[in-house]
C-alpha cells in the first residue's frame, strides 16, 4: 500500500493506471517519422543538409512547378530496406507510390507522396527491455514518403514565413502496433528503434533537428475490455515528452470517462511547458486525404537478390552486438546493454576489450570513462582518452603493475594531460610495490610505531584494515595490498 | 450514383473551390451523371486483372544520390506575391 501512496496514483501492478472506479489500461501505438539519411531528396537532386538560407536546397520540383516529375533516389529505396530488414521486417518485392491530397502553405504540389496500401516494408517486430524484462513489439508497416516543408509563425503578426528546404526529403514513417502499456514502453520503444536506426546508418535519430519524429496514439480502457477510442499526439519531440504526453493523455482521458463523458477521436497537440494535451484541429475538418496512385511514378519493384545483397552488408545489430558482448567479453546483460546503446560506445568499448579482461574493461568504460563523459557533457568522440590509452591502463592493473587506486590517478593524468600509460608509470614512480622487503619495512615501522594498536588488532582482528591503510598510506598507495595484507598478519600473528 | 448538394459542398471545398448555391445544384446533376456514366465500368468482373500501370513495358527510373539540384533562391521565390529574406510570406496560418 505504502508503494501505491508512492509512486502516486499508480496501480499495484506496474502498467496500470488507478483511477476512482479502478484499474485502466493504456493502450499505445506509435507513428515514427524517420529522417532517411541521404545526400539528395527523394524525387529531386537538390540537397537535404539541415540549416541552410530559406529555400536555398529546393528545385522546381520540390517547388512543384508545373510539369515537374518526380525520379526517385535510388538510395532512399535501399535505405528503406535495410531498416526494413533490421526490424525483421517482411520486405515487398513491389510497392505503390499514393498522393496523400491536402492544403497548406508548405506543401506546394497540393499533395504528399506517399505510400498507402502496398508500402515497401510490411510487418517485423522490435525486441524492448523495460525493467529487465523483454518484450516484443510488432511493427505494422514502413512507408518512404516526402516531407513538407516548415512554417514559421512567429515572424510576423499577420503573416507566416514558408520555407521549402525540407521540402522532399525522404522519410520513413514506421508504423507500430497497439502493442505498448506503459510510458516507459512507449519511451523503450522510441529508444530502442532510434538505436537501430543509427546503426543502420538510415536516419541519425537527432530529435532536436526533428529528423525523428513520434505521432503517439493513446486509449485507455478497462484491462480485458476491447480498445477504447484512441486519440493521436502529434509531433513528440523528445523521449522525455512521449512519456509525459503518454501520462498526461491517458489521466486525462480516465478523468473524461469516469465522469460520464465519451473520447471523441482527434489530433492533439502535447504542450510540454503546460504539461497538457490539447486539441489540434476541428472535427468539422475531419480529414480525406482522397489517395490515388501517383501517375507520375511507376510501382517501385526490385527483386529478392538485390534485397539478400542488402542483407549481407548489414552491419551488426545493437541485440546481435550484446548477445555477443555476454558471450565473449562475459558481461552482465546490464553492462552489455548499456555499451551497445550507441554503435561508438561499443566500439570504443571493444577497442579497450579485445585481447584483455573484459569486465574489468567494462567496469573502466562504463563507471570511469562514461561518468567523466556525463560528468562534463560530452560524448565519446570528444572523450580526451582514446580506447589505446584506456587499453594501455587496463593493461598495467592486470599485470599488477598499479593498484586499482593508482590507476584512478593514472586515468586522471590522462585525462587531463595526456601521455602514454606505461610511460607516466614508469616516470612518476607509481608503480605498485610488491618487493616484499620494502612492504615488511613499512609494516614493521607501524607496528613498531601504535603497539596500543598491536594489543588491540590481537583481541579484535578486523582491526587489521586499519594497519593496512596505514601501509597504504605511508607507500603512497603504491604497495600490492595483497602482499601488504599477507605481511600484516603474518607479523600481528592473526 | 447519385450526388447530393452536401457532397457537393464537400468535394469543392476539399478542392478549394468557391462555388455558388446555383453552381452547387448544377454540379450535383452533372456529377452525378458523370458517375453513373463511368459506374458502367463496373459491369466487367476485374477481379483476376491486376491493374494497369504502364502501356510499354518499362520499370521505375531511379536517380544516383547526388546533389545536383537547387540553390537557385532567387527562382524558387520568383512568382510569390511577397517574399521576404527568401521566404514565401503567406497569411498566418497557425492551428
Amino acid at each position: 500500500m505504502q508503494e501505491t501512496a508512492k509512486s502516486g496514483g499508480k496501480s499495484k501492478s506496474a502498467n496500470l493506471i488507478a483511477g476512482a472506479t479502478g484499474d485502466w489500461e493504456v493502450v499505445i501505438g506509435m507513428e515514427v517519422h524517420a529522417q532517411v539519411a541521404s545526400n539528395s531528396k527523394l524525387f529531386s537532386g537538390s540537397s537535404t543538409a539541415f540549416g541552410a538560407e530559406p529555400n536555398s536546397h529546393v528545385s522546381l520540383v520540390d517547388a512543384a512547378m508545373p510539369g515537374m516529375l518526380p525520379v526517385i533516389n535510388e538510395e532512399c529505396i535501399a535505405q528503406a530496406v535495410r531498416t526494413g530488414l533490421g526490424l525483421k521486417a517482411a520486405v515487398n518485392l513491389k510497392s505503390v507510390f499514393d498522393r496523400k491530397n491536402y492544403f497548406y502553405p508548405d506543401l506546394p504540389q497540393g499533395y504528399q507522396i506517399s505510400q498507402y496500401k502496398q508500402p515497401i516494408i510490411g510487418e517485423g517486430e522490435i525486441e524492448i527491455d523495460v525493467d529487465g524484462e523483454a518484450k516484443r513489439v510488432g511493427i505494422e508497416r514502413l512507408h518512404l514518403e516526402q516531407d513538407a516543408g516548415k512554417s514559421i509563425h512567429d515572424q510576423h503578426p499577420d503573416y507566416s514565413f514558408v520555407d521549402l528546404n525540407r521540402s522532399g526529403v525522404a522519410l520513413m514513417e514506421i508504423v507500430s502496433k497497439p502493442d505498448l502499456r506503459s510510458s516507459k514502453e512507449a519511451q523503450a520503444y522510441v529508444t530502442k528503434l532510434r538505436t537501430i536506426l543509427r546503426y543502420l546508418g538510415t536516419c541519425d535519430g537527432d530529435m532536436e533537428k526533428g529528423n525523428l519524429r513520434a505521432d503517439v496514439n493513446v486509449s485507455v480502457r478497462k484491462p480485458g475490455d476491447k480498445l477504447g477510442t484512441r486519440c493521436e499526439i502529434k509531433n513528440v519531440n523528445s523521449i522525455r515528452f512521449i512519456g509525459q504526453a503518454v501520462e498526461v493523455e491517458a489521466r486525462r482521458q480516465i478523468d473524461i470517462i469516469e465522469d460520464g463523458g465519451t473520447i471523441d477521436q482527434e489530433t492533439r497537440l502535447f504542450d510540454a511547458a503546460k504539461g497538457e494535451t490539447r486539441s489540434m484541429r476541428s472535427k468539422e475538418e475531419a480529414h480525406d486525404y482522397r489517395y490515388f496512385p501517383d501517375p507520375d511514378l511507376l510501382p517501385l519493384e526490385f527483386t529478392q537478390a538485390y534485397v539478400d545483397d542488402l542483407k549481407q552488408h548489414l552491419p551488426e545489430l545493437p541485440d546481435e552486438k550484446r548477445a555477443r558482448f555476454v558471450k565473449d567479453y562475459s558481461l552482465s546483460a546490464y553492462d552489455a546493454t548499456v555499451l551497445v546503446a550507441e554503435r561508438e560506445n561499443a566500439n570504443y568499448f571493444e577497442a579497450v576489450a579485445k585481447g584483455r579482461d573484459g569486465k574489468l574493461a567494462a567496469n573502466w568504460v562504463i563507471n570511469e570513462l562514461f561518468g567523466r563523459l556525463n560528468k562534463e557533457g560530452r560524448d565519446i568522440e570528444h572523450s580526451p582518452l582514446s580506447a589505446k590509452q584506456l587499453g594501455g591502463l587496463v593493461d598495467l592493473i592486470s599485470a599488477g603493475t598499479i593498484s586499482g587506486k593508482i590507476a584512478k590517478d593514472l586515468f586522471e593524468i590522462l585525462w587531463t594531460e595526456g601521455g602514454d600509460p606505461a610511460e607516466i608509470v614508469e616516470s612518476r614512480g607509481m608503480k605498485q610495490v610488491t618487493d616484499t622487503g620494502a612492504i615488511e619495512k613499512a609494516v614493521d615501522e607501524i607496528i613498531a610505531a601504535n603497539p596500543d594498536k598491536v594489543e588491540q588488532a590481537k583481541a579484535k582482528p578486523s582491526m587489521l584494515g586499519w594497519f593496512v591503510g596505514q601501509v597504504m598510506k605511508s607507500t603512497g598507495g603504491k604497495a600490492n595490498p595483497a602482499a601488504v595484507n599477507e605481511i600484516l598478519k603474518q607479523k600481528l600473528g592473526l | 450514383m447519385q450526388v447530393d448538394e452536401k457532397t457537393v459542398r464537400r468535394i469543392a471545398r476539399l478542392a478549394r473551390i468557391k462555388i455558388t448555391d446555383e453552381e452547387a445544384k448544377s454540379l450535383e446533376g452533372e456529377l452525378s451523371g458523370i458517375l453513373n456514366w463511368v459506374e458502367q465500368l463496373d459491369e466487367i468482373d476485374t477481379t483476376s486483372v491486376e491493374p494497369m500501370t504502364r502501356v510499354v513495358a518499362q520499370e521505375l527510373k531511379k536517380r544516383e544520390d547526388r546533389v545536383t539540384d537547387g540553390e537557385i533562391a532567387d527562382a524558387i521565390v520568383k512568382n510569390a506575391p511577397v517574399v521576404d529574406d527568401h521566404y514565401f510570406v503567406v497569411p498566418k496560418v497557425v492551428e
